[in-house]
């Protein structure tokens, strides 16, 4: 597709090795099917020369990065995805499962909200549980679920490497 | 006026392609509607901007209030959503 020529083979390669190794110390795996995942990221980069960040390639985005932040790869959806489908909604990540061989990544329905009901989330920004007297914040990374308590969210989640934008005040 | 791009092949009724050019599985899905030889027309819904992109979103909320992609619409009466190659291929009788 010519949309896709901006973005160089050597660049999709480099950016699907490294996300290969960070999926695989973290727990996480790629589609083992490679044209499949090359094609996929190819369209990370392309995005991130579109909007500036990676957004899902499978996903319409606004193009204004607040808005947009649940799809950024990996998406809010994937966690909850890869377990009960056994792959995230574009399949760039998929379970052990598939990554084996052993069930085939298919088309999966969306469970991100619609833009309707995400603009009304996001209007109701209150927390569901009282902050108390603990010591410290509790913040969530909101791509894998890790916790911590401490004065702000770190750079990078030690876990599934999602940026600190990506942190949302759990307790 | 939604900016469809017409594909010509066999008449199975008007087929209206809703998708991104990002999307593996819009991919997917017109590549199988290429196999299979029927005409259809489609739109990439990123590639639009402002009402003309508020417009298509419109149509596709109206078959998918999930606004997914791909939304295929199969003669303004039923619709396939994502990449779905059974429901596709009972959609156009093949």
């Amino acid at each position: 597709m010519s949309a896709t020529a901006a973005v160089s083979d050597k660049a999709v390669d480099a950016l699907l090795e490294k996300l290969e190794r960070e999926a695989e110390a973290s727990g996480y795996r790629l589609n083992p099917d490679r044209e499949f995942a090359r094609e996929l990221v190819r369209s990370l980069l392309l995005n991130q020369e579109r909007y500036g960040y990676w957004a899902c390639p499978c996903r319409l985005a606004a193009g204004v990065k607040a808005e947009d932040l649940d799809i950024i790869c990996p998406c809010d959806y994937r966690d909850a995805d890869l377990n009960e489908f056994g792959a995230c909604f574009c399949a760039l990540y998929v379970s052990a499962e598939v990554a084996a061989g052993e069930r085939p990544a298919a088309s999966i329905p969306e469970r991100r909200p619609p833009a309707a009901a995400r603009r009304a989330a996001r209007a109701d920004g209150s927390l569901a549980t009282p902050a108390g007297r603990l010591p410290l914040p509790v913040w969530r990374c909101k791509v894998c679920g890790y916790l911590c308590a401490r004065e702000e969210p770190p750079g990078v989640c030690p876990i599934c490497k999602a940026k600190k934008e990506r942190f949302e005040r759990f307790i | 006026m939604i900016p469809f791009t017409h594909v010509d092949g066999k008449n199975c009724g008007r087929i209206e392609f809703y998708g991104l050019s990002t999307c593996i599985w819009c991919r997917k899905t017109r590549q199988l509607l290429d196999r299979l030889g029927v005409a259809y027309d489609y739109v990439y819904v990123d590639l639009l901007s402002g009402a003309e992109q508020e417009k298509a979103m419109a149509e596709v909320r109206r078959w998918n209030p999930n606004e997914s992609f791909p939304t295929v619409v199969f003669a303004g009466s039923s619709c396939v959503l994502g990449f779905d190659e059974a429901k596709i291929r009972a959609a156009v009788g093949q």
